[in-house]
């Protein structure tokens, strides 16, 4: 006796808590590997996991069991050249040795390796960082789907029937099924009404008719009242809830004295930023906007890849990131971030005129503004300017220095890790 | 009968599989096992995914399990190892359970589901359902239900007393899991509804019964004072966990629960630790039996068959001791060629047979194999069956290591003074008892610090793995007061280990603990 069961459709990821069991347990390992990651890896391989390994005594489940020593035979399989009472030099190393038992013995296998996911590997390299004013986005980044009513279906669940729409149904198939048998019935009583006014004796048909019209009865009578056929539900769809958007604006120096090395460090940030809010936000645009005598709204190959040079004058940017924003992307609707990243050199004149373009018409409206100067030099008016935009909006704007690859991470992570009163 | 007097009329011809086909074939394989009047449960036949197979895996074996983080990593490490093709998924993962429960694999072909079926629903099955240690150990019927009550219970306990306090008290548990069985009584059978009805009334009972083991009141002068001087407990016991389930100090009742739930899941696994060789050697030697019957009636095409026999080899394979891949004797290997023999003994005996095997030689080789089944368990089963020609096939030889000799001893080989020594040896090979330290405890110091002292018995001088302290340290845990190890040739202590440590010097000398340290539990 055979049952043949399909449980392909249910019952996945069973072991998916035991496996966040296990990365709870070992999440420091994990941690310290995923920051090791960050700081190595190109960035374009942001979008893969991660292979972590943990060595294997951390993570042995202990038991009690023989080790090497005293006296163990064993038996083994594929003698070719000993006969009995032969005596051989022990084999250095031991391998294969005594294999076959006490296999949980849980030696050598020193490290202890796995996959995590691209998913659990940004989860750990975001944690407990935190997007400043999130406030029309739950954090979890889950749908939140609302429940509407959309019309009437024929299948559903006991609890959600549609009392009126199935009695109608009903109706309309009693009718339709008894509708000839009502108006033979209707006839037949017309009739007998007729005889017995008039043919009071004629008895034969009288009884002719009754029959008829008893026969009919029960065939109406047949007619279910209620068929599950008949049975109509309310139909609930799950739409979901508009979850707000948010748009990024990178602005970016592609100025002569931006070298390669230092447009790859700001490019690196930009990304980390991307993912950051990619993993807060369903939806997200992303503008990017380079300057240097001029600014240009670009796509992200043009952005990250081309090569211009020429001078420096950052309000170009700034302005045009105004025009954008007002044109596009209303503040009702959109959560702003922006982020610049230069190596701090300007044409003098024009710093202020970029405090200015800061502090009265683009930090009014968005969320965060940050500012990466990538240079080991002294900083420059740039900064300085800055810093008085820094002093207006404390919550919302922040200014760091980088000077290598290596300090993005927690430079980052100082950035964001301001908790601020929303 | 031969095929090519009758016309072949296979069930099927390509090899992707289908529920149809998988029925017939199932129908066909069923009505052949009939033949043979193999006693099963019934099936349960689960066609499943390959992540599906992995988390099957990562549960060693439970079809459903507690959360743990040990878990997690099986399943890490399956994953690893599936997705860098290091390792197909073994095809046959079966649950020894009431209907018996077979995970077919939708990668497979349907060469691979047959072999499955044939494998694991009639095999194994027939195994769990016939074999003596089986019907002893475990209860087919009601093991699902206590998973699932072990599952709810222990979800339940994290919900009042966190995560990592359950998660502790389970890698306490897991470490001792392989001394939680009484080899020499008979369980009750286990079952959810009658444990969710004594747990109420266990939990407030042991609780008493405890208190009264640890009552310092002092007794009356003359009544009962020779019986503190005696060694407690009276006899040393092997079931460590079933004693501190029932005696440590410090648990709270949910934690003695746990302690049995570990307690009752190793009682189900502990028949399949010791019957491997037979039950893999059984299921292998029906598969291949039930599938030669299906192409003798014509039921399968030759490319069918090639497939079958394909895989039944690389199950089967055995490299030899030199082999870079040799890790051990293959169970399905010595299992399959054991069976096989004692259907050549019954059917076809030599004068050797009938000298060795005076008893089965010449007898109906189906209630043999049967009986060998049923009456046996791995150990006692080579002792009985290892036949000299076994033996021969797979040139079998022992290898005596004793570090206080400089080089190795080839005791015996696979001739004529050699069977009787390599049987004996080999069966000694599969003896739990062997395998696994005889570690008990010997006694509990009740009016003193309440010290725990276990003995480890050594055989033929084996040291105990280098993982010892970090066990003991769980028996700490658990047990909340000392824990002194004594290691013993015979009569004689040959070493201590002390949980928490103490320098050999002050082994004797005995100073007054002030600090009776709680443990974290």
């Amino acid at each position: 006796m055979s049952y043949v069961i399909d449980r392909r459709l249910n019952g996945k990821n069973k072991s998916t808590v035991n496996r966040q069991r296990f990365l709870r347990r070992y999440r420091d390992h994990i941690k310290k590997a995923v920051e090791e990651a960050v700081s190595r890896r190109s960035i374009t391989d942001m979008e893969h996991g991660e292979q972590i390994s943990i060595p294997g005594r951390d993570i042995d489940e202990p038991v009690l069991h023989h080790g090497r020593g005293g006296k163990q035979t064993t038996v083994h399989p594929g003698n070719k050249q000993f006969s009995g009472g032969d005596h051989i030099p022990r084999p250095q190393g031991g391998g294969g040795r005594g294999a076959g038992k006490a296999s949980n013995s849980g030696e050598g296998i020193d490290e202890f390796v796995f996959q995590i996911t691209q998913e659990e590997f940004l989860d750990f390299m975001f944690e407990d960082l935190e997007l400043p004013n999130l406030v029309k986005r739950h954090l979890t980044g889950s749908d939140t789907f609302k429940t509407v009513r959309a019309g009437i279906s024929n299948e559903g669940n006991p609890s959600r029937i549609n009392i009126v729409r199935t009695l109608r149904s009903a109706h309309a198939r009693r009718i339709a099924l008894s509708g000839s048998s009502r108006g033979k019935l209707k006839l037949a009583l017309a009739e007998l009404e007729r005889l017995k006014l008039e043919e009071p004796d004629n008895f034969s048909d009288i009884q002719a008719l009754e029959e008829e019209i008893s026969k009919l009865r029960v065939r109406i009578n047949r007619v279910p009242f209620l068929d599950t056929f008949d049975l109509k539900y309310n139909l609930l769809t799950k739409q979901p809830n508009p979850s707000s958007k948010a748009v990024m604006f990178c602005l970016m120096d592609v100025s002569g004295s931006m070298t390669q090395a230092t447009k790859d460090i700001a490019k690196r940030f930009f990304i980390l930023l991307y993912l950051f809010l990619k993993r807060n936000y369903d939806k997200i645009e992303v503008v990017f906007i380079r300057h240097h005598t001029s600014a240009k709204e670009v796509d992200e190959e043009e952005f990250f890849y081309s090569r211009e040079t020429g001078g420096t004058i950052v309000s170009s940017a700034l302005k045009m990131m105004q025009e954008i924003m007002a044109a596009r992307y209303p503040i009702n609707e959109w959560n702003i971030y922006a982020a610049q990243a230069s190596d701090g050199d300007n044409w003098n004149d024009d710093s202020p005129i970029c405090r200015d373009i800061l502090i009265n018409q683009i930090m009014p409206f968005v969320q965060y503004f940050t500012y990466v100067e990538i240079t080991p030099r002294e900083h420059q008016a740039l900064w300085f300017e800055y810093e008085q935009v820094g002093e207006n909006y404390a919550d919302t704007f922040a200014q760091q220095q980088l000077v290598s690859s290596a300090d993005i991470y927690p430079v980052f992570r100082e950035l964001f890790q301001r908790r601020l009163v929303t | 009968m031969t095929v090519s007097e009758r016309k072949r009329q296979p069930i099927s011809t390509g090899s992707e599989w289908t529920f149809e086909l998988v029925r017939q074939y199932d129908r066909e394989i069923a009505r052949i096992a009939e033949r043979y009047a193999l006693d099963t449960y019934p099936n349960q036949i689960e066609v499943i995914t390959a992540e599906q197979m992995m988390d099957a895996y990562a549960s060693v074996g439970m079809p459903l399990g507690y959360h743990h983080w040990s878990y997690g990593k099986h399943f890490l490490s399956t994953e690893k190892g599936y997705s860098r093709g290091q390792m197909g998924l073994a095809y046959e993962i079966v649950i020894n359970s009431d209907p018996c429960i077979a995970y077919l694999m939708e990668e497979n072909t349907m060469c691979m589901q047959a072999l499955v079926i044939a494998h694991a629903c009639y095999g194994h099955n027939s195994f769990f359902k016939g074999n003596y240690l089986f019907r002893t150990w475990t209860d087919a019927s009601s093991i699902i239900d206590y998973l699932v009550f072990a599952k709810q219970y222990i979800m339940q306990c994290e919900e009042r007393h966190g995560i990592d306090a359950v998660e502790d008290l389970l890698d306490s548990c897991h470490a001792l899991m392989n001394y939680g069985v009484d080899r020499y009584k008979r369980p009750d059978p286990i079952s959810a509804e009658e444990e969710r009805r004594r747990q109420k009334d266990r939990e407030e009972h042991l609780q008493k019964q405890i208190n009264d083991l640890w009552r310092t009141i002092p007794k009356g002068a003359s009544k009962g004072h020779d019986q503190d001087n005696k060694r407690w407990p009276a006899e040393p016991q092997e079931n460590i966990l079933y004693f501190l389930e029932k005696h440590a100090p410090l648990l709270e009742p949910w934690q003695r629960e746990v302690i049995r739930i570990v307690r009752k899941i190793a009682q189900y696994f502990y028949p399949q630790r010791q019957t491997q060789v037979m039950n893999e050697g059984w299921a292998t030697f029906w598969h291949y039996t039930l599938m030669n019957d299906l192409y003798d009636e014509g039921l399968v095409t030759d490319g069918f068959m090639i497939e079958f026999l394909q895989s039944h080899t690389s199950v089967v394979y055995q490299p030899g001791f030199d082999s870079p891949y040799y890790s051990g004797i293959n169970p399905y290997t010595l299992g399959f060629a054991i069976y096989c023999d004692i259907r050549r003994i019954c059917e076809h005996p030599t004068e050797e047979d009938r000298h060795w095997f005076p008893d089965i030689a010449g007898s109906d080789w189906l209630s043999t194999l049967k009986f060998a089944m049923a009456n046996f368990k791995d150990e006692s089963f080579i002792l009985q069956f290892l036949s000299p020609k076994v033996i021969r096939d797979l040139k079998l030889f022992s290898v005596m290591d004793d570090d206080q000799q400089d080089d190795m001893l080839v005791p015996a080989i696979h001739d004529e003074p050699g069977y009787r020594i390599i049987r004996e040896t080999l069966a000694a090979q599969y003896n739990l008892g062997n395998r696994e330290p005889n570690v008990q405890i010997w006694s509990v110091d009740r009016r003193g610090d309440r010290s725990l002292t276990l003995r480890h018995q050594q055989h033929d001088r084996k040291p105990l793995g280098d993982s010892t302290g970090e066990v003991l340290k769980h028996l700490h845990r658990l047990w909340g007061f000392d824990i002194h190890l004594e290691v013993r040739q015979g009569e004689q202590v040959v070493g201590m280990q002390h949980v928490p440590p103490r320098n050999e010097q002050d082994a004797d000398s005995e100073y007054p603990r002030l600090d009776l340290v709680i443990p974290p539990i």
